[in-house]
């Protein structure tokens, strides 16, 4: 059975070479304009500090914002423990400074990078988004960050890499949750290639302009709001490109119920439950609070659907 | 000083079994239930349910461990409670989380295991509770006690339920099923000497007034 993640992808397609160096080009110029403050600023940022960032106004919803109280306390992080309000109450001794991130695998740049290294070519902006998770509540989130693709383009990852695979913190004392083996540790997320290519997929570093709170994966994690929430791994500590379709951990614990994809899809249940609808998390009274509908790839459709053509979703859900 | 009667027991024990309702949905309204406060008020409820359904089934075994054998006129108050808080249970899911959405009800009940057995094990306990008077009792004879055995089917259906509905985290239901599976031990254990056994309880070991001393041929 041909596996529909490894999908045939040129070379060619993988890089978007022309636009990168046009908005590094672009950066370089608004940088000196002093019209987009570069993220250097970040590296001496306090927890929950206030960013600099400019608007994306592509990437914005009119839909009201989940507030930042519920936000933040409402997560789902097992690394911190199973409820909901485990990890905001546990996260608070993760430290996520000093961070270095290894890069490793098809890529011509390799090593070990630090935390400050990653982030400091890449200009920040914020970006609202709808965020679905997979037990359908669904929330709208403005994500501080930059695209996935500056940051891995950087790597000059080579034709071989048709996946790139993300890797959690393991280390128990920090992360109380992982005493437990609720989950195969560490945590650990893939893409396929032109996934992670497309505009999209976000590294996000904070969240309301504020650095990100430790529960939401501080201090730096992967967005994805076209796909269930899961898959917006947390708390990264090692990027590799491959060439093999990469384990990824919910669906390593259930297959039958986690797909790689995991694209959002009203179309294909959960066995356990429906995924026609969500409850969204908003700032009103949550007693009454009745279900909308939820849509193809988290209303995504047009950003993401040419990534599946040809590809039966329900299958590959 | 007045003697304490069953009366008395029974009026207390009506209050405090009320009370963890109380401060649920209190909760859910503070927002001390987190964001989603009707999955929150779901689980609570579905909680409240297993518990009170293990305390009614540990009536028989602490009884006998005991022998104090007015314990089992306090039996049908905790079956009752255990009935409530499924009803409100079940009532939240269908007003609140479905928006009295018949056709999804229709469809999660036949297609999704776990509800399907949540809702056989909330059909029987109502037939239960329906059949809880000292008139249909009566009326029922023989039949009355052989229904009312469902009631460990009930239990292992409700933790079934409570196990299915878990994304990872099994311990809760896992303690559950343990408690279950002690209280089903005790029982056949305690089995072969019980007709013995109660002939030697003394009935007055809890002064029984009033209401109770109408039961005594429940068991």
């Amino acid at each position: 059975m041909r596996n529909p993640a490894i999908n045939d992808i040129l070379p060619s397609e993988i890089t978007p070479e022309s636009r990168y160096h046009s908005r590094r080009e672009f950066l370089r110029r608004g940088s000196l304009l002093g019209l987009i403050p570069m993220a250097r600023s970040f590296a001496g940022e306090r927890a929950q500090g206030q960013l600099q960032f400019k608007k994306n106004r592509q990437f914005d919803t009119d839909e009201a914002r989940t507030p930042y109280a519920k936000a933040t306390s409402y997560n789902n992080f097992y690394e911190f423990g199973t409820d909901k309000d485990d990890p905001a109450r546990n996260a608070g001794i993760l430290r996520p400074h000093p961070w270095s991130v290894p890069i490793e695998g098809e890529a011509e740049i390799t090593g070990k990078f630090t935390l400050e290294d990653i982030l400091k070519p890449h200009a920040l902006e914020e970006r609202i988004y709808r965020m679905r998770c997979v037990e359908a509540w669904s929330m709208v989130i403005p994500w501080v960050g930059f695209p996935l693709s500056d940051l891995l383009m950087r790597f000059k990852p080579t034709s071989k890499a048709r996946f790139v695979a993300f890797t959690t913190l393991f280390d128990p004392a920090r992360m109380p949750g992982q005493r437990r083996n609720v989950l195969q540790w560490p945590y650990v997320e893939a893409l396929r290639m032109d996934e992670a290519m497309n505009p999209l997929a976000l590294i996000a570093v904070g969240l309301y302009g504020r650095t990100l709170p430790n529960q939401n994966g501080a201090p730096l994690r992967l967005v994805t709001p076209w796909k269930y929430g899961f898959k917006g791994i947390k708390s990264i500590v090692s990027i590799r490109f491959s060439e093999q379709q990469p384990p990824t951990s919910w669906n390593r614990s259930a297959p039958d119920e986690y797909g790689f994809f995991a694209n959002v899809n009203p179309a294909v249940d959960h066995p356990r439950w429906s995924q026609k609808r969500e409850r969204r998390i908003g700032a009103g009274f949550s007693l009454f609070n009745p279900r909308i509908p939820t849509l193809p790839f988290n209303g995504y459709a047009e950003q993401v659907a040419y990534l599946y053509k040809g590809v039966d979703l329900r299958r590959f859900f | 000083m007045g003697e304490i009667t069953l009366k008395h027991v029974k009026r207390t024990l009506f209050i405090l079994c009320f009370l963890p309702w109380i401060w649920t949905f209190y909760l859910a309204v503070s927002g001390g239930l987190g964001a989603e406060p009707i999955k929150g008020l779901l689980h609570e409820l579905g909680q409240w349910t297993l518990r009170f359904l293990l305390l009614t089934l540990s009536i028989t075994p602490v009884r006998r461990l005991t022998g104090v054998a007015a314990l089992i006129r306090l039996r049908r108050l905790f079956g009752l409670y255990t009935f409530f808080y499924a009803l409100t249970h079940f009532s939240v899911y269908l007003l609140l989380d479905l928006g009295l959405d018949w056709a999804t009800l229709g469809e999660d009940i036949i297609k999704r295991p776990y509800i399907t057995v949540g809702f056989s094990a909330w059909m029987l306990m109502a037939m239960l509770a329906a059949t809880s008077t000292n008139n249909m009792m009566r009326r029922m004879g023989r039949r009355w006690k052989s229904l009312h055995r469902s009631i460990y089917t009930i239990a292992l259906l409700g933790i079934v339920h409570y196990y299915w509905s878990v994304k990872a985290d099994v311990r809760e239901p896992l303690i559950y099923a343990g408690v279950f599976v002690l209280l089903m031990v005790l029982r056949l254990r305690q089995q072969p000497r019980s007709g013995a056994q109660t002939s030697r309880i003394s009935p007055h070991a809890l002064p029984v007034r009033g209401l109770g001393r109408r039961l005594g041929n429940a068991e």
